[in-house]
C-alpha cells in the first residue's frame, strides 16, 4: 500500500532534530534506516504526521575504540558493524549479531540506533548489548543522559526515550583477554525474525572458572531480556558440562515467551532458548579459549 | 539526483517511494515491485554504492544521491557480464526477480569478487525467486564472478 501523507523534515544537526521533536511531540517519528518504520507506514499500521529524517546529520556514524570501550554512533549501519575489522577483532559478538539481522540489503540500510530505539522484542541488537552490559547516550533539546541498556529497553516497542530525545551513541566495554561471545539465532528462514535467539559474552580465568557472563535473549519475552539466573549459574564457577546444562536450563526459566502463531508456542520457545543458550555458551567458551573475542 | 550517470530533478510528495519514483516519474521500469513487505528484493538498486531495497525508501531521501538501476548496467547487444552470465546459465524463467538479483549480484561481487557457494547464498538472501529454485542463479553468479575476474 501507499503510506498516508506526511510532512518531511531533514535536519542537519541534532539540535535541529530535537527541537523539531519538541515542537511536534507524539506526531513526529525519527527516520533512520527506515527498514522498521517504512514497512509499518506502507501497511498503515502507523502513520506519523511528521517524519524527521536524521540521515543528513553528520557525526552519528562511527565505530571508535577509546579508553577500553567501543563507542558506536547510533546511525551506524548493521553492515558496517558486520564487516568492521575493529569490531571483529575486539567485540566479535557485535559482528556475529549484525550478520544475522535481516538480509544484505536491509543490513546496508538499517542502523543499530534505530533498531534499539524501536525496541522490538525480536530485535537482535538488544540481546547483544545486554550481554555486553552496554550503555546508551540519549540527547534531548537541552540535556544529554546516559543509561544502561537494561534501563533503556522498557517494554514492547517502548524505550526510555522521551518524545523529544534521540539515541546518539551505544558504548560497550571491550572484553579482556580470554573472553568470547556468540549470537545464536534460530529462524525459520534467512532474514526472518528470531524464533528464539541468545547472545552470550563471557570471560574465563586461566583455571577455567567463569569470571564474568552476560546473556541476552531475543524474541522470548515482552522485550529483550537478561538471563540473570543463567548468568549467576556461570559466574564464579568452573565451566563443566553440568554447569553449562544448568545455565541453559536457567536461561529457559529466564525466558518469558509469548506464544507466536507463526514461530512457536511458549513451550517451544522456552525449549529453544535452552538449546540455543547451551550452544551459545559452548561457542563463547571455545572462542574465549581460541583467542577470538 | 543522478540516475545511471544522468541528472534528474523533480518535485514529489514525501510519501512517494523511491521505487515508484523510478518507475512512474523517471520511467525506468526495470526495477520491479514484488511484495509489500521488504522481503523479495525485486526492487533492489544501488544507492551511493550500496545495494538497497528501493521500496523501503522515500524518493526524497535520495535527494543528491547517485543511483544505479538495471538499465544502467548494460544494454541489448552489450550486456554486462552479470547479465550475460544469467542468460548463458538460464538463471531466469519469468524474469520478474531478475533485475533485483542482478543488482544485488553487482554489489556482492564488488564486496567479494570470489565468493564461495555459501557466500553467494548468504549474499543473495534478500532476493526471492518463485520460478527457478535458485540453482541456476547460483551458477550464473559463479560464472559472472569468474568472467569478471579476468
Amino acid at each position: 500500500m501507499i503510506p498516508r501523507k506526511f510532512e518531511y523534515f531533514a535536519p542537519r544537526s541534532i539540535k535541529e532534530a530535537t527541537s523539531l521533536l519538541k515542537k511536534f511531540g507524539p506526531d513526529a517519528k525519527i527516520l533512520a534506516g527506515g527498514v522498521s518504520l517504512i514497512p509499518v507506514m506502507k501497511l498503515r499500521f502507523g502513520s506519523p504526521a511528521k517524519i524527521i529524517d536524521i540521515n543528513r546529520i553528520p557525526g552519528l556514524e562511527y565505530i571508535r575504540a577509546s579508553g577500553g570501550r567501543l563507542n558506536i554512533g547510533a546511525l551506524t549501519r548493521h553492515a558496517e558493524l558486520e564487516r568492521s575489522k575493529t569490531v571483529k577483532d575486539r567485540v566479535f559478538l557485535l559482528s556475529e549479531t549484525a550478520s544475522v539481522i535481516g538480509d544484505p540489503q536491509v543490513r546496508n540500510m538499517g542502523t543499530i540506533g534505530g533498531s534499539l530505539s524501536h525496541s522490538d522484542p525480536s530485535g537482535d541488537w538488544g540481546a547483544a548489548i545486554i550481554a555486553l552490559r552496554g550503555e546508551l547516550t540519549i540527547q534531548g533539546p537541552r540535556k544529554r543522559r546516559r543509561m544502561k541498556v537494561d534501563d533503556f529497553l522498557v517494554d514492547t516497542f517502548t524505550s526510555a526515550l522521551q518524545p523529544d530525545e534521540i539515541l546518539t551513541e551505544i558504548s560497550v566495554p571491550i572484553p579482556p583477554a580470554r573472553s568470547g561471545g556468540a549470537y545464536m539465532k534460530l529462524e525459520r528462514n534467512l532474514g526472518d525474525f528470531a524464533t528464539a535467539a541468545v547472545a552470550v559474552q563471557l570471560t574465563i580465568d586461566p583455571k577455567g572458572v567463569c569470571t564474568s557472563a552476560g546473556i541476552g535473549l531475543t524474541a522470548v519475552g515482552p522485550k529483550n531480556l537478561r538471563a540473570e539466573k543463567a548468568e549467576n549459574v556461570l559466574v564464579g564457577h568452573p565451566l563443566t558440562p553440568k554447569t553449562l546444562e544448568e545455565a541453559a536450563a536457567a536461561a529457559a526459566e529466564d525466558a518469558q515467551p509469548i506464544p507466536d502463531p507463526l514461530r512457536g508456542s511458549a513451550e517451544y520457545k522456552k525449549e529453544m532458548t535452552r538449546v540455543y543458550a547451551r550452544r551459545g555458551i559452548e561457542r563463547a567458551i571455545s572462542r574465549a579459549k581460541g583467542g577470538k573475542k | 539526483m543522478k540516475i545511471n550517470g544522468k541528472s534528474h530533478s523533480d518535485m514529489v510528495e514525501p510519501r512517494l517511494l523511491l521505487v515508484h519514483y523510478l518507475r512512474e516519474v523517471v520511467g525506468l521500469t526495470g526495477t520491479h515491485v514484488g511484495c509489500e513487505t521488504t522481503s523479495c528484493g525485486a526492487c533492489t538498486i544501488i544507492y551511493n554504492g550500496k545495494s538497497i531495497k528501493s521500496c523501503t525508501m522515500f524518493a526524497v531521501q535520495a535527494d543528491g544521491a547517485e543511483l544505479k538501476t538495471i538499465e544502467g548496467l548494460g544494454e541489448e547487444g552489450n550486456l554486462h557480464p552479470i547479465q550475460q552470465a544469467f542468460w548463458d546459465n538460464h538463471g531466469l524463467q519469468c524474469g520478474f526477480c531478475t533485475p533485483g538479483f542482478i543488482m544485488q549480484t553487482y554489489w556482492l561481487l564488488r564486496e567479494n569478487p570470489t565468493p564461495t557457494d555459501e557466500e553467494i547464498r548468504q549474499g543473495l538472501g534478500g532476493n526471492l525467486c518463485r520460478c527457478t529454485g535458485y540453482q541456476n542463479i547460483i551458477k550464473s553468479v559463479k560464472a559472472a564472478a569468474k568472467e569478471m575476474k579476468k
